[in-house]
């Protein structure tokens, strides 16, 4: 084998210099975060920005709440699995759980376009209406705007979301050490799928449904149970690896994860197979990955497997000092490699 | 899942790489024709589990890698039109032609959609009768059947708003181009599994007896790979060149007969031009005349003959096998997947993006204990 020091590369990758907005820009990966850190947060630089987590921490007289928004465009709006509504409830009370914070109350914006059936808006509505009370949390502020046919997709929704943090610890990606255990809460690639399974009209024997799911619950369960949890983040665009990518980067640490403890349902992994995806990058909607301290692995799983969205929750690695931020893995056959992010999104392959 | 994880099993894997390891007596260079075979290699860690006799270098068998920079110019080109509808598979969205890509034609409002077969085209130009939808036909003998059925059926359905920009390109040729180069270091091949599906083996044999270089035809999964290579230094070891299937499920030493019999009637072999080679006689696949009414050069203008490709980019001495990407000063520095100088750094089947997702950090590759 080549000797290691060759692939030692001096330069940081270079900003991206295109002039437009590229659809890869929001596909979450290398792309888009060099959108957010280069473009977007030095705009706006604070110390909330600063934390680069799910929800932003704010202290109000004495109680911290978590504060997040998200914007939903996704298309079909009805899948397998939920819908445009369904995603944008759990979406953001997902963001709203990895603070730690339970969720006090939604907004709703919608962005309609002409034309839009009103049988249409009444199911995404009512979705939304019975995510709000599976995750229960009350949708108590919103607005409504429409627009020229042709200059919207159907209905965007966007939500924002405000939760209380009843507890005392930090639990974001600065809180990571070297000796945490990387547990995940279940099977990846469920929503990605589904999605593409629709778009592309694939048909498997059984339907892939998405994972779409409220995780505070989950999360209430952990925190209930004393266990000094380190960080928590949802998996969403770019998948698991974009996701521990991040975490890396932020703690400067080094997560080593082990292929074979990642679990991927068969119809799932045989998706990925024809279409030449990584089920590590591909998008979850009821997933997250937390870190606490290897001795309190063991107990942490317990409360997964007693709760039904953790119930095929995994032991799928460990974090390790590092003088950079990395992730690597221990491949199916034993060798390791680092995992990168995506440039933009995958993009199926030719043969 | 049955029929994949059998093939990716880590004790059945180390039990080869020991096999290998017992069989080399000295060292050997061997190269996978591949991209998908090398993104199994670098993802997989194979080569890390190989002694350290055993070199592999990565072959020329990325479509995307090897299209010509100005036939890229000419897609954009067509993109860029109006009355255009452009359909390409995902990985050819961007590669760098001379001053963009085709991501940002679609950025700038060219209608470029993303299909996952040729046939997709036809549905979309009975949809849209007032467009033109041109298709970018690229790959090796493995995508040209499926490329080849739908001008079969645009021809029958009389579809006149349906043509192809056509960059097939074949495989034997390149190997011969490889080994009559005076750079060549190449001792044994894996063949890749997929064309030879399609176009069976039997035209390999000349190629392994001219040159005396053994040719395994190999598959894709890590294990594959493990039993082509121990296949291909067994040869080496006792000194034969014999062409050798190890990808029996798939393959068959006449191949897919109907596939080749539709590749025959639609299209002839041509001289090609390979990004980063250059011209390799007879080495291509264009349209031929009862179907030159298809070919999206007839309709809108031949591609320029030639186009100064970007000086710094190395990617031709790759894709022969003579330098590794790691090894090209531009490596993950001035070119990267956001930023390629070259088409292997963009493709998912690039070696020098395979070499940049999976190795870019100096970490051991070793193997840890269970």
């Amino acid at each position: 084998m080549t000797d290691a020091q060759e692939f030692a590369v001096s330069c940081p990758i270079p900003q991206t210099e295109y002039a437009q907005i590229l659809l890869a820009h929001g596909g979450g990966g290398r792309l888009m975060h060099q959108l957010i850190e280069g473009v977007i947060v030095p705009a706006f630089t604070n110390p909330a920005l600063a934390e680069r987590h799910d929800s932003a921490v704010l202290a109000v007289g004495g109680v911290r709440l978590a504060f997040t928004t998200d914007s939903y465009v996704v298309q079909p709006l009805f899948f397998p699995g939920g819908d445009i509504g369904s995603l944008a409830v759990n979406g953001t009370v997902n963001d709203l759980a990895m603070a730690g914070a339970r969720p006090l109350g939604l907004s709703a914006s919608f962005i309609l376009e002409e034309g839009l059936s009103f049988e249409t808006f009444r199911r995404v509505l009512d979705s939304m209406r019975r995510a709000a009370a599976a995750a229960e949390v009350p949708i108590v502020t919103g607005d409504t705007k429409v627009v020229d046919r042709g200059k919207g997709d159907g209905i965007f929704i966007t939500t924002a979301g405000i939760g209380r943090i009843e507890h005392t610890r930090v639990i974001a990606p600065s809180s990571v050490r070297p000796g945490d255990a990387v547990l995940l809460s279940g099977d990846l690639g469920r929503h990605g799928m589904a999605i593409l399974a629709v778009r592309q009209g694939l048909q498997f024997d059984t339907t892939i449904e998405s994972d779409c799911a409220p995780l505070s619950g989950l999360v209430q369960d952990l925190l209930a149970a004393g266990l000094d949890i380190h960080c928590l983040r949802d998996l969403t665009r770019g998948g698991l690896a974009s996701a521990l990518i991040e975490i890396a980067e932020a703690a400067r640490v080094r997560i080593h994860v082990r292929e074979a403890a990642v679990p991927v349902i068969e119809e799932v992994q045989g998706a990925c197979e024809i279409l030449g995806f990584d089920p590590l990058y591909v998008a979850n909607e009821g997933r997250c990955v937390c870190f606490v301290p290897a001795g309190e692995a063991e107990r942490a799983l317990q409360v997964f497997h007693a709760h039904p969205l953790g119930k095929d929750a995994a032991y799928i690695g460990r974090v390790e000092e590092s003088r950079e931020g990395l992730v690597t893995l221990e491949s199916r056959i034993g060798a390791t490699r680092i995992v990168d992010m995506l440039s933009g999104e995958q993009l199926p392959r030719i043969c | 899942m049955k029929y994949v994880d059998e093939y990716r099993n880590a004790e059945a894997a180390q039990r080869y790489a020991r096999l290998i390891a017992r069989q080399v007596t000295r060292p050997w260079t061997i190269m996978e024709i591949c991209g998908g075979q090398t993104h199994t290699i670098v993802k997989y860690g194979v080569d890390a589990l190989l002694p350290k006799d055993i070199t592999l270098v990565h072959g020329p068998g990325c479509p995307v890698c090897v299209t010509p920079i100005e036939l890229i110019d000419k897609a954009i080109e067509i993109a860029s039109r109006p009355e255009v509808i452009f359909c390409s598979f995902g990985d050819m969205l961007r590669v760098p032609g001379t001053a963009l890509e085709l991501l940002t034609v679609k950025a700038r409002g060219g209608d470029v959609r993303i299909v996952y077969s040729p046939s997709d085209c036809l549905q979309i130009a009975r949809e849209h009768p007032d467009k033109q939808v041109v298709f970018f036909a690229v790959g090796f003998e493995t995508t040209a059947p499926a490329n080849a059925m739908a001008v079969v059926q645009a021809k029958r359905d009389g579809l006149t708003n349906f043509s192809v920009l056509v960059s097939h390109v074949l495989v034997p040729p390149a190997m011969e181009a490889i080994l009559s180069s005076p750079q060549n270091r190449v001792q044994g091949f894996l063949a890749a599994g997929h064309v030879c599906a399609v176009m069976g083996t039997a035209e390999y044999e000349p190629i392994a007896a001219r040159y005396r270089v053994p040719i395994v035809v190999t598959g894709f999964e890590p294990l594959d790979v493990f039993q082509g290579i121990a296949m291909c230094v067994a040869q080496l070891e006792s000194g034969r060149a014999e062409v050798e299937n190890q990808y029996a499920r798939s393959v068959r030493r006449e191949g897919n007969v109907p596939a080749r019999n539709l590749i025959k009637d639609v299209f002839q072999v041509v001289p090609r031009k390979w990004r980063g080679v250059g011209e390799i006689p007879q080495s291509g696949l264009g349209l031929s005349d009862a179907y030159a009414a298809f070919d999206a050069e007839e309709r809108f203008g031949r591609a320029a003959t030639s186009s100064d490709a970007d000086s710094e980019c190395l990617s031709g001495l790759v894709l022969q096998g003579a330098l590794k990407p790691h090894e090209c000063p531009a490596f993950g520095t001035r070119c990267t997947p956001e930023h390629p100088l070259g088409a292997p750094m963009v493709s998912s089947e690039g070696a020098c993006a395979a070499y940049y997702r999976y190795r870019r950090h100096d970490i051991p590759l070793t193997v840890e204990p269970q």
